[in-house]
């Protein structure tokens, strides 16, 4: 137990992660903030920990057809279809914009092949606004690559080989919860050199309109995430936790700041906010002031502290 | 644009399975422009876990509770209980707490005064169309056809009328005014003012037959759209529509939310445009 001394009045909230420094480790899921500019009327982005941004690929991509997302007991199913606007064009007018806010910008990234996955690394490696790359083996809502990566060891162990020679940004592997042992996976992306995980991405599933017998997605399977997933994802930061040495970012069901908790006592030394930012677009920035709170109220000096705090 | 946290000031059926739900709402007699929505949240626990998007039917100011207080700034929207969502949504009382995020999208453009305008609304699809009406009376000639499936669907024509508009129901089933589609009152009214310019919202198949009629006469159309929504702000791509030009190999998706809701007919694909005609976000 972490015994409450006396109140702390200025905890420490910065989190350093392959070589970043966070100034709290609290920032956005890729695809759920945009590229940052569709949330900058509601929170203040200088606020956060980081901005990760929407997954780019190598060619501008169309995502699925309609209905794209539905909503499930106390979450949602999404099959958007990693829908963006190509690298290039994300170089050229999308990471301008974020330049001027004072929070480093950690861009998702993914890829149909070893190769385009190594390619798009490249082309972002020389872009100076660019503090790191997550690269995405774990979207289920694509036909090619994505999850393909992420569920065999082998070829998640492979194209990240090739990913870190294509460049020296800090690489955070994004991985699947869709597996048998995600301790295998991040064994074997850590192995390949990865500098941090983050995990988990969407769990798949399925959702039926019974009076058309149609199911409720155009893509008949999408990545389930929001508050119903949460539990899962605290268990398999847990266990990726116990099994590598890289930092990991925790994922999943986070909306308020004892969700957070969760994942940071577990080992996470940071998390990402999804599907909350949807229902309240300052959510991060309530979660960020409520870890404060909570240092504060338990005499924590440095968050830090807390993390990896677990008792068993 | 901002989030609102603020109170139900009061929620009424006023035909069956319609509801009519007032709001504080400071500010949005300034910001808010016909054809406009605003993502709701309903309550703050769940379910439901999203907001919904709704349209704005009006804008006003009510009295205070007391003569030294200022005016009550107040929005109004009209929903139809669908789902999870509104069915909560349909037992809100007087004082509780909800959630406005808006005033969003980019709202009709009004056109020019001399044009004579055609509204053609279906169903719960007549709620953005109060606030063009009430803009548009004063300089233009203004007529509505509103259609519903029973005489249940149509709501607030009164209202359009106390406006000075021109209105005219239809239902399927003849259960008040014409029996038949809207789409045929429709095809009546621009062969009698064929300089009409046309402004729609409704179910999607409402809303092509409207396209269809108005693209072979060649009259302006707008139309707004609804579809699933998760953000409302242009980062979930949930609510996507197909814009004109797109194809499979160069494909053109629009956001709904921020690219609409409301676009020039000539701006979308209507050749296989796939939209979601459910009115709330989310499941049902």
């Amino acid at each position: 137990m972490i015994k409450p001394t006396e109140k702390i009045l200025q905890p420490k909230m910065a989190v350093e992660i392959a070589g970043i420094k966070l100034k709290n480790p609290v920032m956005p899921a890729s695809g759920t903030f945009g590229y940052g500019e569709e949330y900058a009327p509601y929170i203040n982005l200088n606020q956060l920990g980081a901005v990760v941004t929407k997954g780019t690929s190598l060619n501008p991509k169309a995502g699925n057809n309609t209905p794209r997302i539905c909503e499930t007991v106390s979450g949602m199913l999404n099959a958007i279809g990693l829908q963006n606007v190509g690298v290039d064009a994300f170089i050229k007018d999308k990471i301008v914009y974020l330049e001027q806010f004072d929070t480093p910008v950690i861009v998702n990234f993914f890829g149909n092949t070893q190769e385009e996955y190594g390619e798009v690394a490249a082309r972002l490696n020389d872009v100076p606004g660019v503090a790191a790359l997550e690269m995405n083996i774990s979207c289920p809502n694509v036909k090619h690559g994505g999850i393909i990566f992420g569920t065999d060891p082998k070829a998640a162990f492979a194209a990240v080989s090739l990913v870190r020679k294509r460049t020296t940004k800090p690489l955070i592997v994004k991985l699947t919860p869709n597996v048998t042992d995600i301790q295998i996976t991040a064994r074997a992306t850590e192995d390949a050199g990865a500098d941090a995980l983050s995990l988990i991405n969407t769990l798949t599933g399925m959702a039926v309109d019974v009076k058309t017998r149609r199911p409720r997605l155009a893509n008949t399977i999408g990545g389930l995430s929001g508050p119903a997933i949460r539990p899962i994802a605290v268990r398999l930061v847990h266990q990726v936790v116990q099994a590598v040495q890289v930092p990991v970012i925790g994922i999943g069901g986070i909306s308020r700041a004892m969700d957070a908790l969760e994942f940071l006592i577990v080992g996470a030394k940071a998390v990402q906010v999804g599907t909350a930012n949807f229902v309240d677009p300052n959510a991060m920035a309530t979660i960020i002031a409520g870890l404060e709170d909570f240092c504060q109220e338990e005499g924590i000096a440095d968050i830090n502290d807390l993390i990896g705090s677990l008792e068993l | 644009m901002k989030n609102l946290k603020t109170v139900v000031l009061s929620n009424q059926e006023i035909s069956p399975g319609y509801f009519r739900m007032q709001i504080l709402a400071p500010g949005y007699n300034k910001l808010a422009k016909p054809g406009q929505f605003v993502m709701f949240r309903v309550q703050r626990s769940l379910p439901p876990l999203l907001r919904r998007p709704f349209g704005i039917f009006r804008v006003g100011f009510m009295p205070a509770d007391c003569d030294s207080m200022p005016p009550k700034e107040f929005i109004e929207l009209i929903y139809k209980v669908v789902g999870s969502g509104t069915e909560i949504m349909q037992r809100l009382h007087q004082g509780d707490p909800v959630e406005l995020l808006g005033p969003l999208g980019n709202g009709f453009d009004l056109g020019v005064a001399e044009e004579e305008k055609i509204l053609v609304g279906g169903g719960i699809g007549l709620v953005p169309l109060y606030m063009l009406a009430e803009r548009m009376v004063a300089t233009s000639k203004v007529r509505l056809l509103m259609g519903g499936r029973t005489r249940d669907d149509i709501i607030t024509v009164t209202e359009f009328e106390r406006l000075g508009v021109e209105t005219y129901v239809s239902t399927e089933d003849g259960s008040l005014g014409d029996e038949g589609l809207v789409t045929q009152v429709l095809e009546r009214k621009l062969d009698k003012y064929p300089k009409s310019t046309v402004f729609a919202c409704g179910p999607m198949p409402m809303i092509k037959a409207v396209q269809k009629i108005c693209f072979e006469r060649g009259i302006p159309l707008q139309v707004s759209l609804e579809a699933l929504m998760a953000c409302g702000v242009g980062a979930c791509l949930g609510c996507v529509v197909k814009g004109a030009g797109h194809t499979e190999v160069e494909p053109r998706y629009l956001c709904t939310c921020t690219s609409g809701p409301v676009f020039a007919a000539e701006d979308l694909d209507w050749g296989n445009s796939e939209v979601s005609t459910v009115v709330a976000g989310g499941c049902k």
